[in-house]
């Protein structure tokens, strides 16, 4: 099977016409690299837009209150709108199966000391829903529950780096943490893949925050996630209707932007899905393009080099080679050079995306890689064509006549 | 040795036909040397290559070696080539990027000899032509001369029955000619059987046979006295 003297023949023709060999190489290597950088590269832009919206749900509405910026039915502008336990209590009744989970936001800054570690934090003080809103993640412990709502327990969640920054290497889990001179009793821990400020915010009952913080029934803004089983123009209609009704409650008018705000991330997903779909057919347009172009200047260099070696095929014919050692030999140098050429630009884009993968974060192209495998198969796949491509000239000269191929000179 | 008979040969040029050969018949015993003679288009050429089967014939019978050269398909075609016949051409026809002695192990290695075996024997056809200190230059590295002399050990080197030169000196100096028409001649009183495509008077003179062809037919077929090349050299 393994004809030792047919690979020394083959070597010893790609050593020999190191010019052509290079030059059919550096297409394939070329067109490889190309298909690599570039896969990598839409590769990286989506890996941004991935990780950009795995920290929230992404069905999430968020409701702001501001001032009124316009004088309706006898109001001034300028009033202040404030949302209220009332407010939330309707849109979570009003709206029924259309919203799963709903939570109310209190925002709360706060000196927070445990023995001698003294550092300042954000708290939200929340509904138990905001749990699956946020993604959070419990580490030891427990979220709030609803129990800590009715009770106004002085029950916080900490996050891991308020944990690391004032519990040093012992854990939080059942001591007491001062929050502004008050005592509460850490009954969780966690962690957010959202970054570090996520992860250096305090989670305490809404209800406990009124009482302590005013002694009111202030909420600063309503969170909610629709039901998933809507389609993204439904999730708008949704947010739509909850708006006008929110404006008609609070006696705004309905072209004021300022007094309510409800931001709907199903806006932002459809375009972000849309986007993500456009990247999907580049990177085929790409990835397609680049194979062909391959493809094509294999097919050229095949035909090329044929011609350029129908002489010595005439000699080789008059000297005894028959048809199939003059395919073979022709065949297998093109199929050798398109491998090792197709990995050497294989390792060249890998590299290229290896070196510059990182400094690119700041053009939104994150992890620009691309799986080997993936660059494998384009490889086989221009191996396959060059051979294809490359049959037809090689058995086109395997039947030249010697005398034909012989008498140009 | 060689028969041929009625054979016959046309090309086509456009809607009609070029009859080049037009029924010759010839043989050829074993040990002879025979000039095949004629201006150019006279058809010597084609009936080389037809000998050679390097080319097909119309009509007619060819039997080379009590084997009838007909319908070949390519692959035994190849075969027959390889072991009947050995090659000399004016332009040399050695592969450039091959050094003088793989250039010569070149049919054996379709024959489908092991390297060392090869080696061996192509260094000794390579001496006997005196290139033996040659053996692993380029062919751009040798004079023409020393070119013609390669491509006659490769024609020797798979111990063909017959040896066959289109113009072997064709792209030599008279110097350089004679020389290697004294090895032909050389090769010739050593056994073996050689038919040589000339259109040099004085090459023809070596010879022992001269066939002269016009308008594809043999005008003439004669046995010459052998003009001894060494002795001009």
């Amino acid at each position: 099977m393994f004809d030792l003297d047919l690979w020394r023949e083959i070597f010893q023709s790609i050593n020999k016409n190191r010019t052509r060999s290079v030059l059919s190489g550096f297409t394939v290597a070329f067109a490889i690299l190309l298909f690599a950088v570039l896969f990598g590269i839409a590769n990286g832009l989506n890996n941004t837009f991935d990780e950009a919206f795995v920290d929230d749900a992404n069905n999430a509405i968020f409701i702001f209150s501001g001032m009124t910026s316009k004088a309706h039915k006898g109001h001034q502008a300028g009033r202040r709108i404030q949302f209220k336990n009332e407010d939330y209590d309707f849109v979570k009744e009003a709206y029924g199966d259309n919203v799963q989970y709903i939570t109310a936001r209190i925002y709360k800054n706060v000196n927070a000391t445990f023995r001698n570690e003294k550092n300042t934090y954000n708290v939200r003080a929340v509904h138990p829903d905001h749990q699956y809103l946020e993604n959070t993640l419990i580490k030891e412990g427990r979220y709030i529950n609803q129990l800590d709502i009715d009770n106004r327990a002085k029950n916080v969640i900490i996050g891991r780096l308020v944990e690391e920054d004032l519990f040093l290497k012992t854990t939080a889990l059942g001591k007491y943490i001062n929050l502004n001179g008050i005592q509460y009793k850490v009954v969780g821990t966690f962690t957010d893949d959202g970054g570090d400020n996520e992860e250096r915010m305090i989670y305490m009952p809404v209800t406990t925050a009124q009482r302590i913080y005013g002694n009111n029934d202030y909420i600063d803004q309503i969170n909610l996630t629709y039901n998933p089983k809507m389609n993204y123009n439904q999730a708008i209609a949704f947010s739509n209707e909850l708006t006008r009704d929110l404006k008609d409650r609070f006696e705004v008018s309905q072209n004021d932007q300022r007094a309510i705000r409800v931001r709907n991330l199903a806006n932002e997903s459809k375009s972000i899905n849309q986007m993500t779909f456009g990247l999907g057919v580049i990177i085929l347009v790409i990835g397609f393009g680049t194979l062909i172009a391959g493809v094509v200047g294999i097919s050229n260099i095949m035909i090329f080099i044929v011609k350029e070696r129908t002489k010595e095929i005439g000699i080789r014919k008059a000297l005894g080679a028959p048809p199939k050692a003059i395919v073979s030999i022709i065949l297998l140098e093109s199929i050798i050079i398109t491998a090792i050429a197709g990995w050497l630009g294989l390792v060249l884009g890998i590299g290229v995306l290896e070196l510059v993968g990182s400094s690119l974060e700041t053009y939104f192209i994150k992890d620009p890689s691309v799986s080997p495998r993936l660059v494998f198969g384009a490889t086989i796949t221009l191996i396959i064509a060059g051979a294809i491509a490359g049959y037809l000239p090689a058995k086109k000269a395997s039947k030249i006549k010697p005398i034909v191929a012989l008498r140009d000179d | 040795m060689l028969q041929i008979s009625k054979l016959h040969k046309s090309y086509p040029i456009g809607d009609s036909s070029l009859h080049v050969l037009k029924g010759i018949d010839l043989s050829v015993e074993e040990g002879e040397m025979v000039a095949i003679m004629g201006s150019s288009g006279s058809g010597k050429s084609t009936l080389l290559n037809i000998i050679g089967m390097l080319d097909e014939a119309d009509e007619g019978e060819y039997v080379l070696d009590g084997v009838p050269i007909k319908n070949l398909t390519e692959k035994k075609a190849a075969i027959y080539r390889n072991k009947f016949l050995g090659f000399i051409f004016q332009s040399f026809n050695l592969i450039n990027y091959k050094n003088a002695l793989e250039n010569v192990a070149l049919p054996l290695y379709y024959q489908g000899m092991n390297r060392k075996e090869r080696s061996e024997k192509a260094l000794f056809h390579l001496g006997k032509v005196g290139l033996k200190d040659w053996a692993h230059h380029l062919p751009n590295e040798l004079s023409g001369g020393q070119k013609q002399r390669v491509a006659i050990a490769r024609a020797l080197a798979a111990n063909p029955k017959l040896l066959l030169a289109d113009e072997p000196t064709g792209a030599l100096d008279t110097k350089t000619s004679y020389e290697i028409m004294a090895f032909l001649q050389q090769l010739n009183d050593e056994g073996k059987t050689l038919l040589i495509v000339t259109h040099e008077e004085d090459i023809a003179a070596m010879c022992k046979r001269v066939v002269k062809l016009r308008d594809g037919v043999i005008m003439e077929d004669t046995r010459v006295e052998q003009v001894r090349a060494a002795a001009h050299v």
